[in-house]
């Protein structure tokens, strides 16, 4: 069965939510350029989307519509060429329409997870809990047939539990989509010692099919991404208790670090931002997974479990728009913070020279000479030569900014370099990777454009 | 007819700025002017230069795709929408894709040669922003043959067209020297439109212009020969200009060095369904401007401005070749060594042509007149060329479609 024939009936599980989503509207246009090839016009394709919220279903349709739409417009070139034969469809507003429709055929919505059984891939994208994975996986195991490949989106529960517990015999495969799907370039291809070639070799033509760049993780819990993300994440929380502990407050401490991992360390942003956006529930769900398979790590924190406790949760509203977390949001820009000693948000204020917001900035002093907002750095063509330069006056300044800046790409660069160490990645580069494709950030890890990295 | 029967002059003419991508004040998702208001801006603005909007006796509105871009049909109905004393005044529509504005200026000369009018109103409107680019192809694909072009033709019809012409145009005379002579036509429409405040380039701030327009065409997303830089905009706008008898002049108490007087004019027409004789001329262009030229008795060393249709870099250079301001293939030398430039021997589209100043495909053959006719009467600002006393005229050629449907007027400054 090569990936083609696989493509005719594909299965998500977890269609609903935002990665199933992103997922389910990528492999429904492939499928339909399939089946306007000269190869794939006799055969029927199916996309089975399968979640046991059917509001969100129908949410979905309207999703993948509207995506459509979109990425119909932007290779309309391609679709007139898939379309030729087709007299009928002459104007671009026809092509359009006929590919929507196309895409729109194939979409078997439904709450019932029978609708796997005869698929020859199957995605899975639900809530990152192992037992509920593991149950669904054993029911698929039963439904669906010997051949069919199963490829979890799980972003840190080893794949070896997952594949021998549903006793699915190395057709399981971690595919790590970075959110959202159709926008991140990056796959984090996670495999383990009985993944059956077949397997491999399919993920990567999907790959292919999809522009995705993949990066290989070894299966140890959090793989590439969280294992430095999350790792990360505790540097930064772990800095905040220590500026609390020398007298400022737990608002103060958070604004300050959140500001440094953006501003000073020109990333696309801060990290308490970041893990709104990514989830303070889904953050502490992923650190307990790590702890539990890598024990003695120090892979806990109090705070994370605190915030969640007080329901201090981020994530996004179902139209995209992020949720209150660590930081409060007006139209989508950080406003505020929660001290979680008030248990109360904080608005940043920097209405005089004596708000705790302008004292805050003051302390870390400016950004040091030649720094550039993320956005313009990335676009800069001459991006290495003004990072090297940026790194050389931040490693010679002396502010609590430049400092805290130092300790925290030192650490990053630690947490690289561990990840190697304990066998996760094959090389930096590939964390490197990971980290320009799937958070986007202007330089790797560990890096020559940093002067004074442990080697 | 070889020779105008009379005398017909143009005066007071007004252009809307070209509204679009680039200019600041654009914001594809904000309310913005409709058809309407651009009508009533460009119409008021000329009436404003005359004692009452009474004065006029017809009305020429020119317009290509209205009835798809704004879901609009009877435009010549709403000229009265500017000033309620146009109401029951003759009012007449006319159409030829991009060159609906070259028959508004023909169609109002002939009003005026007729006795019919001694005062036309000729406006030219469109507004393209209402939808997304890749639909806008297919409204202006309208200006091909639907039914034997069409389906075949490209996604971006018209770049497509004229990058075929840019294909063998680089074949015939030379691959790298003709996107050097299109990048430097680039460069110069930019700063040209950055001297004028309508343009929709006005706001322009890249630094290295030529290395924008030496970018290497993306056949997958985009055309064979042609970059973005080498195409002209999707443009909002309109333009209006007063074409007027002797006894118009009169009335509207206008003196004569105000306005320009028609020299000549001409029309040529081919045939839609046939594709272009020569992929490497503009014939029908040809054919208008030496109809214009000899009814104006005078040579193309005659000529001191020029406004020609660049609706892409390569037609600017071939509208070059077509007027016979150089022989064919030369029209590359001629623009790389900057002799179009304001204040170098031919100044040409001096308020940045269709790529600088906009192309509200409709309007921008009214809009040509209107910019020959502030040169003329050196009202053009910083836009403004040195017109030597030998080299007086100005002439301008409005195209519609694939060199189809293409008007030339030669015109001079009144006394």
């Amino acid at each position: 069965m090569d990936i083609f024939e696989r493509l005719e009936n594909v299965t998500i599980v977890g269609a609903a939510g935002k990665m199933g989503s992103g997922i389910a509207f990528l492999l429904a246009v492939q499928m339909a350029k399939r089946k306007l090839s000269p190869e794939g016009r006799e055969k029927t394709y199916q996309l089975n989307l399968i979640d046991t919220n059917p509001a969100g279903l129908q949410n979905l349709v309207g999703y993948v519509r509207d995506q459509t739409v979109k990425v119909a417009e932007k290779s309309i070139v391609e679709l007139r060429n898939l379309y030729r034969e087709r007299t009928d469809l002459v104007e671009n507003t026809e092509i359009v329409e006929a590919f929507v429709d196309e895409v729109g055929r194939l979409l078997m919505p439904t709450t019932a997870i029978e609708g796997a059984a005869s698929s020859g891939m199957v995605f899975e994208a639900i809530i990152e809990d192992e037992k509920i994975k593991i149950d669904l996986y054993r029911k698929l195991q039963k439904m669906c047939s010997e051949e069919a490949f199963f490829f979890t989106n799980t972003s840190s529960i080893p794949i070896t539990t997952l594949d021998k517990k549903a006793r699915l015999d190395g057709r399981l495969i971690g595919y790590h989509f970075y959110n959202p799907p159709p926008v991140q370039k990056l796959v984090e291809l996670i495999t383990h010692g009985h993944t059956r070639p077949e397997l491999v070799e399919a993920a990567k033509q999907l790959g292919k099919l999809l522009g995705k760049k993949l990066i290989p993780s070894n299966d140890i819990a959090g793989f590439i991404g969280n294992g430095h993300f999350i790792r990360d994440g505790l540097h930064a929380i772990a800095e905040v208790e220590r500026l609390t502990k020398q007298g400022r407050s737990f608002a103060e401490a958070a604004y300050m670090v959140n500001r440094v991992s953006q501003d000073f360390m020109i990333r696309p942003m801060g990290i308490f931002q970041l893990i709104d956006y990514v989830g303070v529930d889904v953050f502490s769900s992923i650190l307990k997974v790590m702890h539990r398979y890598i024990p003695g790590a120090g892979l806990k924190s109090e705070v994370i479990g605190k915030l969640v406790e007080k329901k201090v949760l981020g994530g996004q509203f179902s139209g995209g728009a992020q949720k209150d977390g660590i930081l409060k949001y007006e139209k989508g820009a950080p406003a505020g913070v929660f001290d979680l000693t008030e248990g109360a948000y904080v608005a940043f204020d920097r209405s005089g020279p004596e708000a705790w917001t302008s004292r805050a900035d003051r302390e870390l002093g400016p950004t040091p000479e030649g720094w550039q907002a993320w956005k313009k750095m990335v676009g800069n063509p001459r991006k290495d030569e003004a990072l090297r330069a940026y790194f050389q006056t931040l490693w010679s300044q002396d502010t609590r900014g430049a400092d805290l800046a130092r300790s925290y790409l030192k650490r990053s660069a630690e947490i690289a370099q561990n990840l190697v160490k304990a066998g996760v990645a094959a090389s930096v580069e590939d964390v490197n990777g990971v980290l320009l494709n799937g958070f986007y950030h202007a330089y790797g890890a560990v890096t020559d454009l940093i002067p004074g990295l442990p080697a | 007819m070889k020779k105008l029967r009379k005398n017909v002059y143009m005066v007071c003419g007004f252009n809307t700025i070209s509204l679009g991508t680039g200019r600041k004040e654009f914001h594809p998702k904000k309310p913005r002017p409709g058809l309407e208001q651009y009508i009533q801006e460009a119409g008021k603005g000329v009436i404003a230069q005359i004692p009452s909007a009474s004065l006029v006796d017809e009305c020429v509105i020119s317009n290509f795709m209205a009835a798809r871009f704004c879901r609009q049909g009877n435009l010549a109905a709403l000229m009265p929408t500017i000033d309620p004393s146009l109401e029951f005044k003759p009012s007449t529509r006319v159409e030829g894709a991009c060159g609906s504005g070259g028959l508004a200026l023909y169609t109002g000369v002939k009003s005026v040669l007729a006795e019919t009018a001694d005062v036309v109103l000729a406006l030219g409107v469109e507004v393209q922003n209402t939808v997304k680019a890749i639909y806008g192809a297919d409204y202006l694909a309208l200006a091909g043959h639907y039914a034997t072009e069409r389906k075949s033709g490209h996604a971006y019809f018209f770049p497509a067209k004229f990058s075929d012409r840019a294909g063998a145009y680089a074949q015939k005379y030379g691959r790298d020297r003709t996107r050097q002579a299109m990048a430097h036509w680039y460069v110069q429409a930019i700063e040209h439109a950055r001297k004028c405040p309508k343009a929709q380039e006005h706001h322009n701030e890249t630094k290295d212009l030529l290395a924008a327009g030496m970018t290497t065409p993306n056949p997958a997303a985009f055309v064979e020969e042609l970059n973005f830089f080498d195409c002209s905009k999707v443009s909002d706008g309109a333009s209006a200009i007063l074409i007027c008898s002797e006894e118009g002049l009169v009335r509207l108490g206008i003196p004569k060095e105000k306005a320009v007087l028609v020299r000549g004019i001409g029309q040529a027409q081919a045939d839609l369904t046939k594709g272009p004789r020569d992929l490497t001329e503009l014939t029908t262009s040809k054919e208008a401007v030496r109809k214009a030229v000899e009814m104006a008795g005078v040579a193309v060393k005659h000529l001191g401005v020029l406004e020609v249709h660049d609706c892409f870099t390569i037609t600017g250079l071939l509208a070059l070749e077509a007027i016979g301001v150089v022989p064919p293939g030369e029209a590359i030398d001629y623009v790389i060594a900057g002799k179009t430039r304001i204040g170098s021997e031919l100044p040409t589209n001096c308020t940045g042509g269709l790529i600088g100043f906009g192309h509200p495909t409709g309007a921008s053959g009214v809009r040509m007149a209107v910019d020959l006719w502030s040169q003329l009467t050196r009202q053009a600002g910083d836009c403004q060329a040195n017109l030597a006393a030998d080299r007086s005229l100005g002439l301008m050629v409005s195209m519609g479609g694939n060199d189809k449907t293409t008007s030339a007027v030669v015109v001079q400054q009144a006394s």
